[in-house]
């Protein structure tokens, strides 16, 4: 009698365990669901973590306000692995209501017209600048918003040590080149180098596509059809002579490659290096972690061989793109139309300083931005910017990183470094599966 | 006829078990096989037979993580033999800070393999770094050790190597204490020295659990992937890339079929050179 109420009872255990554990998987669903039908609508957002908030929550804040919808944000890492909680949860149909993810070549390789919701025709897309559009573009159709400001690859610099030494804004690369020699002279470091995060070691590389495709202004669409390469058309070969360049010379601090992003960072700011090519969104760290130098930042093009040829590569802002089998489309709609409408903008603008133009046809940029971004101004408006490569082209090879590493440390020459990641592009366009490679 | 329900009845009780081997062990394995002869996007997949192969055997950023694992996995289990015995042989004598001594040895083992690579890439900066500061104190000037391709790798190898020779060291105490006192005993009837000792009675009798050290450090080292990514992820360039974080990179680009093709040839150079391995050293020991 004994033994078999013990095995009842085990059995009991065991069954009402094993209940926990199946309705533990279906519960969170669950309730997210009974509370949007009953009380307030909540929409949810996937963001990656090295994005700053502050902007959207001010966006989504007002929106609550305004439509008594809440939107509640996940997180998911940054760079490759992020990419990889997307894919996975797009492909298991775990996907938030909106997604925010970058434009341009990357949102290609999520499968758009099968993921997210086609906003061609809608009216507000009217104020979306062209040129942030192309880039979220997928067969004819266009799938996102513009989430920021448009930023610039260009070379960040020092202004108080720039007036010291007397130099000028350099218009071509050898002026560029004289401008160290005076600064290395001065016992100051010319060009800050952080290849600790090596993902910074790419942007001579990535910034002198203006330069490419200005003499060469068919490279991006030969480059994507297996046409034209890297190591072949000397324009692009450039770029990496260019990065070869700049270490040969010595212009590097003493320990770049042990120098992380963030001392590198400090260093422009201090004026202990004087150059540091970079993306602009890199302002908003040197205001946050050394507001009172802020204004020393500038930032120029990345300058060309010839005087005549002078503009600014540009990057598109990440983009919010609405899940296609979200229950709650409607609503989402909404939300991105309010987000780009003036009213969303200056919600946005009240928490964020941009590091550069909006991509809103219209919008205006408060008086008080960062000098830098006052410095950009001239050149988005007599049309100098060229958009980045990976912007233009799905084709970027994953290994790019370690192979300007490489080259910007004499491990290989530019012309080696460049037939490298004409390789590393072929695997990614066969991977990818991409027609006429 | 009850013999015939009674011998599977038996088997009865292995199949809980035999179906969790294979839904999470022999069915991952056998698909992984299958995968990694296809250009597969997670979704989405079309048979390329041995093409994923050959991409990993040519490419040079791919290839070179041949020669990096196999001289990593070398130089980890031959100084984890080296130290660990030598530390195991001292461990054992008549120290009265034995115990202390010993967990000390151990204590790395406990800690985070991730922790462990970015203190060590703190110590290791070039002129920041409290390795290179001592140095200095001394009057030398230290190498950078992570930055310098000539080296990097075997940085990374060294401190590997201070982290994984506690558990050497605790299969050489084991092994040690296992030999019978008569041997002593018999050693200095004969009037053998401490030399004698650790010659002739220590290091041969101590061979099982050196040819334990060997493969499961040779083993680790072949598949290690977690230190590297803490410390280098693989650079500068590709110079600290072994097999492991190559097909981690190729699974982050997005290459899911080539990098199920590296865990395909992983597994088969794993194999391939563990197993002659233990045969040889099996083939090699004494009986106690």
């Amino acid at each position: 009698m004994r033994k078999k109420t013990k095995i009842f009872s085990s059995l009991l255990c065991s069954t009402v365990l094993m209940m926990g554990i199946l309705t533990g998987c279906s519960d969170s669903g669950k309730d997210t669901s009974n509370n949007a039908a009953k009380e307030q609508k909540t929409l949810t957002l996937l963001i990656d973590n090295q994005t700053t908030l502050d902007g959207i929550k001010a966006v989504a804040d007002a929106f609550e306000k305004k439509y008594d919808i809440k939107i509640e944000f996940e997180t998911r890492p940054g760079g490759a692995e992020g990419d990889n909680v997307v894919k996975t949860r797009l492909a298991t149909g775990d996907m938030t209501d909106l997604v925010y993810y970058n434009s341009g070549a990357l949102v290609q390789a999520l499968n758009p017209e099968q993921n997210f919701v086609d906003l061609t025709n809608e009216p507000f897309m009217k104020n979306v600048m062209d040129s942030f559009k192309k880039t979220v573009t997928v067969n004819g159709k266009v799938y996102g918003i513009p989430a920021g400001p448009v930023i610039v690859g260009g070379w960040l610099y020092n202004k108080k040590v720039y007036k010291e030494l007397g130099l000028s804004i350099p218009k071509t690369w050898s002026e560029l080149m004289k401008n160290n020699e005076k600064i290395k002279a001065a016992g100051k470091t010319p060009v800050i180098g952080t290849y600790k995060d090596d993902w910074t070691t790419q942007l001579i590389v990535l910034a002198d596509n203006y330069n490419v495709l200005a003499k060469t202004p068919t490279f991006a669409e030969d480059y994507t059809a297996n046409k034209a390469k890297f190591s072949d058309t000397p324009e692009a070969l450039r770029s990496f002579k260019k990065l070869e360049e700049v270490y040969k010379k010595g212009y590097l601090n003493k320990d770049f490659l042990a120098t992380n992003y963030d001392a590198g960072l400090k260093m422009l700011a201090e004026g202990k290096g004087v150059h540091y090519p970079m993306l602009t969104f890199a302002l908003t760290a040197i205001a946050k972690n050394y507001p009172d130098k802020i204004n020393d930042i500038g930032v120029f093009p990345q300058p060309s061989d010839s005087p005549d040829i002078n503009g600014f590569t540009v990057w598109m802002p990440a983009a919010i793109y609405i899940n296609k089998n979200s229950d709650h489309v409607e609503e989402a709609k909404k939300f991105v139309e309010f987000y780009i409408s003036p009213e969303g903008m200056n919600a946005y603008l009240s928490k964020v300083k941009p590091e550069g133009p909006l991509a809103i046809k219209g919008a205006k940029l408060p008086d008080d931005v960062y000098p830098a971004v006052k410095e950009m101004l001239p050149y988005f408006e007599s049309g100098k910017t060229a958009p980045a490569l990976e912007f233009l082209s799905p084709v970027k090879g994953p290994s790019l990183p370690q192979i300007t590493t490489e080259v910007g440390s004499g491990i290989k020459s530019a012309k080696e470094g460049a037939k490298l990641y004409d390789r590393d592009v072929e695997k990614q366009a066969k991977q990818l599966g991409l027609p006429g490679w | 006829m009850t013999k015939s329900i009674n011998r599977f009845y038996t088997y009865y009780f292995l199949l809980p078990a035999g179906i969790i081997y294979f839904v999470f062990f022999l069915f991952p394995t056998i698909m992984s096989f299958f995968f990694s002869m296809t250009w597969w996007t997670l979704t989405d997949w079309k048979f390329i037979g041995l093409e994923n192969f050959i991409t990993f055997f040519t490419e040079p950023s791919l290839n070179i993580g041949f020669k990096n694992t196999i001289i990593y996995a070398v130089v980890t289990s031959g100084l984890k033999v080296i130290f660990g015995f030598l530390l195991g042989v001292f461990l054992c004598s008549r120290l009265k800070t034995k115990s202390f001594i010993r967990s000390m040895v151990f204590f790395p083992t406990l800690l985070s393999t991730i922790a462990v690579g970015i203190a060590f890439t703190v110590m290791m900066h070039p002129t920041q770094g409290l390795i290179n500061k001592t140095l200095q104190v001394l009057g030398m000037v230290g190498p950078d050790w992570l930055g310098d391709t000539r080296i990097a790798l075997l940085s990374v190898a060294l401190v590997d190597v201070w982290k994984g020779v506690g558990i050497a060291t605790v299969i050489f105490i084991a092994g040690i204490m296992s030999i019978p006192e008569e041997y002593y005993e018999a050693l200095m009837m004969d009037g053998g020295n401490a030399f004698h000792k650790f010659w002739y009675i220590i290091l041969p009798l101590s061979r099982p659990a050196m040819n334990s050290v060997i493969i499961l450090s040779f083993i680790g080292g072949l598949r290690s992937f977690d230190l590297i990514w803490a410390m280098t992820k693989g650079g500068p360039g590709f110079s600290t890339d072994l097999i492991a974080s190559i097909i981690y990179k190729q699974y982050q680009a997005g290459f899911y079929g080539l990098s199920t093709a590296g865990n395909v040839i992983l597994f088969i150079v794993v194999s391939a050179l563990a197993l002659p391995l233990y045969v040889y050293l099996n083939r090699k020991e004494v009986d106690v």
